[in-house]
């Protein structure tokens, strides 16, 4: 296979201060009315003393179509699941973005909606976060949920606030101040249990990735509120242990929260309602195909069993003989955990997108996303100085981590030197250095929407770069060079010194 | 399903077979061995579909035209607001290279995102006036929730004070997110006859225990806050952070925090070219000033300038991951991943087009066209507009002597205009009032229709 050639565009484009130039303007402002103008006082002579603002904001004054530019420029010097060739970026679910969806989400009676506006004149936005919800439910055979949260880490918090709420109400929260982590989650869960007011216990996984029972066992107790697991997990690792586990974090009076991350694998195929888990969330943005949009909005639904139903956040959105309302009657409510109803956009584009698949359809997503790595991790784990670490011989998931551990030791090429050399063939790099069980990992996500010669084309490149790592180490210790820069000096970002977060820091480090 | 699906290549039924047989299994099957035979999923999953793009657009339009569209926009404000979108902003969130891309984790290849979100940072650091402001949070309402938890790991205290007067769901919010670490909301009085905070009240409840003292301004009512400067000295007084809330749009007619003493400041950038969304998705706004062990503090992920190692060419990279979730885990400044970057890219675009010029004419066209609103409407027999005898930005409350808000809004509802919001239930002591809005996407014959409509529902 000859690779094709790659070069990102290079714009050398300035920063749009610098573009600046006295008076011009990008858009026209309406003018105040003369009626009004006349009928009225001059707006800043109202103004309360001391309170004018004097000198206007420093913004930058440049014409429309070189604004248009300027950002048209920086988009070229950007990498997308539908605008590049291949994101196989572990954990994140990087699969095409359907056009249609955006198409939809652009309808004016959605994008002009305020969420004030009376209900009577809303019904059909309503009965399509219903219809959402419904569908959330089935696929993770959950009961109820709230669509409020606006990401994955939102979600959890929630998640782990609902957690709180159930034991609180018990009269049982002082005693349990632990949620229980296995050493292969997402840095998110950790993090959000700290958020929440709890500590973290940290078990360890066994041979085949998976929750190691003992460990879990011992640590789990009185103490334990709950655990936060996702499976299949950061390994792409299904742990058929699933229910035991569920049985001794319930057995202590724990609940156990889903981190749905990696649904992609499973729709249609088992449902974590199903496993023994009292609370999940899901990525809107991973497994229902909306767009990251350069790291957001996502949405996380949160789904909860029935005895978990009245701590979730108001509103709730409910029917009752075919007219929809908001419901801000939920006796526990923890209260709202969004300003307003949540990423209602991506919430209409996730609704596209499950009815376009439909039932079949997603479980064929999911399966086709479990073939792609599947087959990727077949033809790669034996090539020289790769691995596939943990539980030998088992399929994997949705995604597969790959060591370059041994190929780090022999020539000194690491994951992140595997990972930036991968960009100058134009595919995007996996996760890197995650899990953090996996010494010098290569997480790799394929998806269900990538064709066998994308594949096919990733693992041929993995291959020369494990040939060049052998052959001729600095090759690929140099990478990326086709790209819009080359390595950067990461310390210097980041030094008292030198960091630089705004135009006018920058005004005021150069001479 | 045997038919090949256009978002699937390996759909396609031989080059499916082909790939299992190169895999060395007898079907999909075998690679979910691992799930327990009890656990599996055995009938359909019931969900609607599948739809063509076709039917699908049909569908989906179709449930959507159920919404009533009206010619004026809605007068509703409170925290999400009518604003006009330019129609480069939508072209350039389209764009897929932009849209479809993820967290710039690889920076050689994401120079596009990265730069644009630096600009976005600057730009909004120009509007407040601050030196630094992050990549952004979900909404203000969270922003307010993570600069409460930030001042309080700043400070060392675990008590927060607030307005009396503060949209009852961005308190709602603050609360879930202060609660489980025990910190404390005061919620501080306000003058009966301005609604101007008590300055008085706040002195008395401000303590060695007081991490932030927040105020928004413009008000959740709508009136600016005038005494900030003494504000932000009883705050440091007490060596607690002042923290301010902001709509961005009034800045180019209002002071700026950053020029009143403001530690940190929040706000909500969806008027800065995002549409309303029903409430989604917005912007949270976080800026603070340039003090390393404060940066050290902020939550979510933040855009620097560094330079190449080989030649020493300006780029741009994500700096400080060291307080984020991916690298700290439980040690981090909060559990934050994904944001609204592509609603920060909106607002740096919108800035970008709008100048110094444009966003002090937009403030005061604004501004105008809602003092022309509070005439029109507090001419009318039974209307007092506003409560308060404060200036009011944009916003403004309508209390109503005869009729409740409801059947106002009804009236007004069946001449195809929406209302006010209704702040019976949340500000029960003003009566029957309504919390109006009108911005520039409301021509002067919109308010004029609105005074007609008003006036003819308090007459019937």
């Amino acid at each position: 296979m000859t690779m094709r050639k790659f070069r990102q565009a290079q714009w050398e484009e300035p920063i749009i201060f610098e573009l600046s130039r006295e008076d011009r303007v990008g858009f026209s402002v309406p003018a105040l009315e003369p009626e009004i103008a006349d009928a009225m006082d001059d707006i800043a002579g109202l103004v309360p003393n001391g309170m004018l603002r004097e000198k206007p904001p420093g913004l930058p004054e440049v014409s429309e179509l070189e604004v248009l530019r300027h950002f048209i420029h920086l988009s070229q010097m950007n990498y997308g699941v539908n605008s590049g060739r291949f994101y196989p970026l572990g954990s994140c679910t990087m699969k095409y973005n359907p056009v249609i969806n955006e198409v939809l989400a652009g309808h004016p009676k959605v994008t002009g909606i305020h969420p004030d506006q009376d209900e009577a004149s809303i019904q059909g936005l309503l009965a399509m976060l219903h219809e959402l919800k419904q569908g959330y439910l089935e696929i993770t055979g959950m009961d109820d949920a709230s669509l409020q949260p606006a990401a994955g880490a939102h979600g959890e918090y929630l998640g782990v606030l609902l957690i709180r709420a159930y034991h609180a109400d018990r009269g049982d929260l002082e005693g349990r101040t632990e949620i229980i982590i296995p050493d292969s989650a997402h840095g998110t869960n950790p993090a959000t249990a700290i958020m929440a007011g709890f500590k973290t216990i940290e078990v360890p996984s066994n041979e085949d990735g998976g929750v190691d029972l003992e460990a879990l066992a011992s640590v789990a107790g009185p103490q334990t509120a709950g655990l936060m697991l996702t499976n299949p997990n950061t390994l792409g690792i299904f742990d058929s242990n699933i229910s035991k586990i569920a049985g001794i974090v319930h057995d202590v009076g724990g609940l156990m929260y889903y981190d749905g991350a990696n649904l992609n694998a499973i729709m249609g195929k088992c449902r974590p309602g199903d496993m023994g888990f009292d609370v999940v969330h899901v990525n809107l943005h991973k497994t229902f195909s909306t767009p990251h949009g350069g790291g957001g909005p996502g949405s996380g639904p949160v789904g909860v069993k029935s005895f978990l139903a009245d701590y979730l956040p108001v509103p709730d959105i409910v029917e009752s003989a075919g007219v929809y309302s908001l419901d801000w009657d939920r006796s526990k409510t923890v209260g709202k955990i969004h300003g307003y109803h949540g990423n209602v956009g991506p919430m209409l584009r996730a609704y596209t997108y499950m009815v376009t698949m439909g039932g079949e359809g997603l479980k064929e997503a999911s399966e086709l996303s479990v073939l792609n790595s599947n087959y990727i991790a077949a033809k790669l784990k034996d090539v020289k100085g790769y691995s596939l670490p943990f539980a030998e011989g088992k399929p994997r998931m949705h995604e597969a981590v790959l060591s370059a551990e041994k190929m780090s030791e022999e020539t000194g090429v690491r994951a992140l030197n595997v990972s930036k050399k991968l960009l100058d063939y134009g595919l995007h790099a996996p996760t890197t250095y995650f899990p953090l069980i996996v010494p010098e990992a290569l997480m790799i996500e394929p998806t269900e929407t990538e064709p066998v010669e994308v594949l096919d084309e990733f693992i041929e490149a993995m291959k020369e770069i494990s040939d060049l790592a052998y052959s001729d180490p600095d090759d690929v210790l140099g990478a990326p060079r086709m790209t819009v820069v080359g390595k950067l000096d990461e310390a210097r970002a980041a030094h008292p010194r030198t960091i630089c977060l705004s135009w006018k820091t920058y005004c005021r480090m150069i001479p | 399903m045997n038919k090949p699906h256009p978002y699937m290549p390996n759909s396609v039924p031989d080059i499916k077979e082909k790939m299992i047989e190169e895999m060395g299994i007898k079907s999909i099957d075998d690679l979910y061995v691992d799930i327990p035979v009890g656990l599996r999923f055995e009938r359909e999953l019931d969900v609607p579909g599948p739809f063509t793009e076709a039917e699908v657009k049909k569908h989906v339009s179709g449930l959507l035209e159920r919404n009533w569209g009206f010619a004026a926009p809605p007068f509703l404000g409170g925290g999400v607001w009518p604003h006009y979108v330019p129609a480069v902003v939508d072209e350039i969130v389209h764009r897929a290279e932009f849209l479809t891309s993820y967290t710039p984790y690889q920076p050689e290849i994401s120079q596009g995102i990265l730069q644009s979100i630096f600009e976005y940072q600057s730009l909004i650091c120009e509007l407040v006036g601050m030196d630094v402001a992050n990549a952004s949070m979900y909404d203000w309402a969270t922003a307010l929730g993570e600069a409460s938890r930030m001042a309080c790991r700043l400070t060392r205290r675990s008590r927060v004070l607030v307005p009396s007067i503060i949209s009852p769901r961005r308190l709602s919010v603050l609360r879930s997110y202060t609660e489980p670490v025990d910190i404390e909301i005061t919620q501080v009085d306000y003058d009966k006859t301005s609604g101007q905070l008590d300055l008085e009240d706040l002195k008395e409840k401000i303590g060695s225990d007081s991490a932030s003292v927040y105020i928004e301004n413009p008000s959740y009512l709508g009136f600016v806050e005038e005494g900030v400067e003494a504000i932000a000295e009883i705050a440091h007084d007490s060596k607690a952070l002042f923290v301010v809330g902001v709509d961005p749009i009034s800045l180019g007619l209002i002071k700026p925090p950053g020029e009143y003493g403001a530690d940190i400041v929040i706000g909500e950038g969806q008027p800065l070219g995002n549409h309303m969304n029903f409430g989604g998705p917005l912007l949270g706004m976080f800026a603070c000033k340039s003090d390393t062990k404060v940066i050290r503090q902020m939550p979510g992920r933040l855009i620097g300038v560094t330079q190449t190692l080989e030649d020493d060419r300006r780029a741009f990279t994500m700096t400080l991951q060291t307080r984020e979730q991916h690298i700290r885990r439980e040690k981090a400044t909060s559990n934050i991943c994904s944001n609204q970057a592509l609603n920060a890219l909106a607002s740096a675009v919108y800035l970008s087009l709008m100048g110094p010029q444009g966003i002090k004419d937009l403030s005061e066209l604004v501004s105008g066209r809602a003092h022309y609103a509070i005439r029109r409407l507090g001419e009318l027999p039974g209307v007092r507009a506003p409560v308060f005898s404060s200036f009011h930005f944009k916003e403004f409350t309508v209390q109503f002597r005869d009729k409740t808000v409801e059947e106002v809004n009804q009236s007004l509802l069946d001449n195809r205009l929406h209302g006010g919001k209704s702040i019976v239930g949340e500000f029960p002591d003003l009566g029957e009032t309504a919390l109006f809005c009108v911005t520039e996407s409301h021509t002067k014959e919109d308010i004029d229709r609105l005074a007609y409509a008003l006036e003819e529902a308090l007459e019937g």
